[in-house]
């Protein structure tokens, strides 16, 4: 549903991503793996439309998106959940998952999908009316993954959503991304943590100084010497 | 006592109104914008105009073609203030902020030396002008008019207030003053939400333009100079950004300023109003109700 190819990404004088090319189909977990600034960040922000690519195409569903703007590409169901969380620190939680479904025009379908996320992430219906700045590290992640749910995702697009969480919780958050994924959510997901991802992925990506280097089952990549000693070991 | 009170929340009344559009402003992206006084003076000169054009077809009846200029008047400045950030401000988006400070200084002098062209330097002479009855309320002198104006100016101000807080538009206008790229990956059109939060701002310092035309009588082309430095005063007091402080704030102006008046004399009326403004911001730079931000990064 997802086709990335050759994707050229320049910040200023820099190339940050030279040819990336990846793809994700229905209903799968992909995870891109890779040091810090590789150019994993880069490759979701070019996808979802907050960076400009200099070369390459996007395709979502067969349409090119290369050049669509984010709420366009929010509105065809491919939502972008960023590093670092950005929750709004001084908004309510309610207020939080509301602005994730901003462009959903219909407050019926809106509230029924605010309700659902209260009901699988029981938590945030505990917090609705605190500020999301008050929230732990691992319920901030939490309501962003849940406010880009909101918009009603085809495809996820998660980045490093383990950051800065205890090993206990980085589980909770990747049996969350699992149990989304089995209801029909595909799933981007960028991480450091290559152990968490690849215990949850189909398939993946390395990439590497703005190149992909390496991808293939997670099972295989996983297995590998290469990604052993560079990101497993 | 009680006229002193009631003086000072009229003139606050007018405060809050432009200094809110002060203060959504800088809320959301962070610019003091200078030229916001000259829209209030833009209000007055359209109200003006459009008075002039209808002549005497209202006859002696004065409140109620005053609300319908005041109506079409709020939404030709509003679209002006569309414009100027149209035109002034969105090309700079991303700049420096003092890039953006010096241009909301020009973009002030463009309007009043604008407006100078167009209608000359004499004052004009408002052609509805407020008298009327006058009524004892708890032993203040007010008239019927004065009563009128200072509603409309708190149900102008509790519907922003409502807009703000409740509505899909007013979250977005608040989601992108902490965090516009975040906003983005909302699906927010964050030049959009820019342009509708101008839009109220000036059309709300419109409104004030009108209503202080009536009130006063007379208006010329620099009357919003002094009066954007007192609405930024306000929002200051208040906490700049936040909403119901910035009403707070005018009000409080308003009665600081009558009070010192009285105590002081007239003479003394803006250097309380700007000694209050730099006390505020070496004391307390973030207003009495500014943000207290609660955040675990």
């Amino acid at each position: 549903m997802l086709e990335v190819s050759g994707l050229d990404v320049h910040y200023g004088g820099v190339h940050a991503l030279r040819g990336m090319s990846l793809t994700v189909g229905e209903g799968e977990i992909v995870a891109l793996l890779g040091n810090n600034g590789a150019g994993k960040t880069t490759t979701l922000s070019a996808i979802s439309g907050l960076v400009r690519p200099s070369a390459g195409t996007i395709r979502f569903d067969g349409r090119d998106i290369t050049r669509a703007s984010p709420p366009d590409i929010v509105a065809a169901g491919l939502v972008h959940v960023p590093e670092g969380r950005r929750i709004f620190s001084t908004l309510t939680v309610h207020e939080n998952l509301q602005l994730g479904g901003y462009l959903v025009r219909d407050q019926s379908v809106l509230r029924s999908r605010v309700e659902r996320v209260y009901e699988l992430l029981p938590r945030l219906a505990e917090r609705r009316d605190q500020h999301g700045g008050t929230l732990s590290g691992g319920e901030q992640q939490m309501l962003a993954i849940g406010r880009g749910l909101v918009a009603g995702p085809r495809l996820l697009l998660l980045d490093e959503p383990s950051m800065g969480l205890a090993p206990l919780v980085v589980a909770a958050v990747m049996r969350l991304i699992a149990d989304i994924n089995a209801e029909g959510t595909a799933v981007l997901l960028v991480e450091q943590n290559a152990r968490a991802a690849l215990r949850i992925a189909h398939r993946g990506y390395v990439i590497e100084s703005g190149e992909g280097s390496l991808d293939g089952p997670a099972g295989d990549l996983r297995a590998d010497p290469r990604v052993v000693e560079a990101y497993l070991g | 006592m009680s006229q002193l009170i009631w003086n000072g929340l009229f003139v606050g009344a007018f405060y809050s109104l432009v200094a809110l559009g002060y203060s959504m402003v800088y809320g959301i992206i962070k610019l003091l914008n200078f030229a916001h006084g000259d829209l209030y003076m833009l209000g007055a000169f359209a109200g003006f105009a459009m008075l002039g054009a209808a002549g005497g077809v209202f006859g002696s009846m004065t409140l109620l073609p005053l609300l319908v200029v005041l109506v079409l008047t709020m939404a030709a400045t509003g679209l002006a203030g569309v414009a100027l950030e149209r035109v002034a401000y969105r090309p700079l988006r991303g700049a420096p902020r003092l890039s953006l400070l010096i241009t909301a200084v020009g973009a002030s002098f463009a309007l009043e030396y604008g407006m100078h062209l167009v209608a000359g330097a004499d004052p004009r002479v408002y052609p509805v002008r407020l008298g009327g009855t006058t009524l004892d309320l708890l032993g203040a002198r007010v008239t019927v008019q004065q009563l009128v104006l200072v509603l409309i100016a708190v149900a102008l101000m509790i519907v922003l207030n409502v807009l703000v807080t409740r509505s899909r538009e007013g979250r977005a206008m608040r989601a992108i003053a902490l965090d516009p790229r975040a906003a983005r990956l909302m699906g927010i059109d964050v030049d959009a939400v820019i342009s509708r939060a101008f839009f109220l701002g000036s059309a709300l310092a419109g409104a004030a333009g009108v209503m202080a035309g009536a009130y006063y009588g007379k208006i010329d082309f620099l009357m919003g100079f002094l009066i954007g430095l007192k609405a930024f005063t306000a929002a200051v007091i208040g906490g700049i950004g936040n909403i119901p402080g910035t009403m707070l704030g005018g009000l409080l102006l308003g009665l600081l300023e009558s009070f010192g008046t009285y105590w002081l004399g007239g003479e003394w009326r803006d250097v309380f109003a700007f000694g209050v403004l730099i006390l505020f911001l070496t004391v307390r730079p973030t207003g009495l109700l500014g943000e207290r931000v609660t955040e675990r990064v």
